[in-house]
């Protein structure tokens, strides 16, 4: 099983990453732009009897480590196949 | 005073503070290998500074898992000294040891060069030999030193005293271009609630002799030590 996971930066914490992203995209021209987040993408494969079993590991995963709660939100999509 | 340096694959400072501890303040300082989960007979812990993991996912989020690390936080929940320096105050947060987190600086830059600390709460076991409000010149380095933590989380932490230093100017003041890498509440250094464990991200080991740039970060090992007197 294949597990999405997008991490991106709380709302409300400044992500100066996106921010210059986000100064170029207009500069560029594109005055419709209203913000840019940039966060990362993890793939984990994974081996579970169940989509619901696999959520429930995952879950634990990011709160233990692959997201910092403070900073960060996370959601996942998962690719049973 | 006995103390134990800890090194995980990617430290770099951690040669720098057991010169600090041995040859400067004649310390009985030993290395600890993040591998282990001995802490022998020490009675602070230095995590240094460096780039643990290479920084991989988070700055601190994997040495935080290293064997040593447990036994560190049941040596602090004994009530022992903990003092992480730069990349050791990011494990201490990303281990919640230390509340709150260090991201990546407001300007996206490294950043290289000294700054001026004040001292928020001199009645702690790491600024006992400080001066309320006095002011120290010592060097950062560093990537990821933005200070945040939840409003309700900073405020609390301040009635409580647990802001121990805060980027200021030369007279002492919070000023905008004094914050170097844009923290909240100019946080340059935060102690958690027992005052046990504290966490900079300024080198106190890189500031102890002043013909390398001067010594402020002296006193801040010296009050460690007057705790062991």
């Amino acid at each position: 099983m294949r597990i999405k996971i997008y991490i991106t930066p709380r709302a409300g914490i400044l992500d100066p990453q996106g921010r210059a992203v986000e100064n170029s995209l207009r500069s560029l021209g594109f005055d419709s732009v209203r913000g840019v987040h940039i966060g990362r993408y993890i793939v984990v494969e994974l081996d579970a009897l169940s989509s619901e079993a696999a959520e429930a590991s995952v879950r634990e995963m990011c709160t233990q480590l692959l997201a910092n709660p403070l900073i960060e939100d996370y959601r996942f999509e998962v690719d049973a196949g | 005073m006995k103390w134990g340096v800890v090194r995980f694959p990617g430290s770099l400072d951690d040669d720098d503070t057991l010169f600090a501890l041995r040859e400067v303040l004649g310390q009985d300082a030993s290395l600890l290998w993040h591998k282990e989960s001995s802490l022998g007979d020490a009675e602070c812990i230095v995590l240094p500074g460096g780039f643990s993991y290479g920084d991989y996912l988070r700055c601190g989020a994997i040495a935080r898992f290293s064997p040593i690390m447990r036994s560190i936080e049941h040596f602090a929940a004994d009530g022992g000294l903990v003092l992480g320096i730069c990349n050791g105050f990011q494990i201490l947060c990303e281990a919640r040891l230390l509340p709150g987190a260090l991201t990546r600086n407001r300007d996206r830059l490294f950043i290289c060069g000294y700054v001026n600390v004040r001292v928020d709460n001199s009645g702690t076991p790491f600024t006992r030999l400080l001066g309320a409000g006095e002011v120290l010149r010592l060097p950062i380095k560093h990537g990821d030193g933005r200070y945040v933590a939840p409003e309700e989380e900073l405020r609390q932490m301040e009635e409580r005293g647990q802001v121990l230093l805060r980027y200021v100017d030369t007279a002492g003041v919070e000023a905008g271009e004094a914050n170097p890498n844009g923290s909240m509440r100019a946080i340059a250094g935060v102690a958690n609630e027992r005052f046990n464990v504290f966490g900079l991200m300024p080198h106190p080991e890189h500031a102890v002799e002043e013909a390398l740039g001067g010594d402020g970060g002296l006193k801040i090992f010296r009050s460690i030590i007057a705790n062991a007197s």
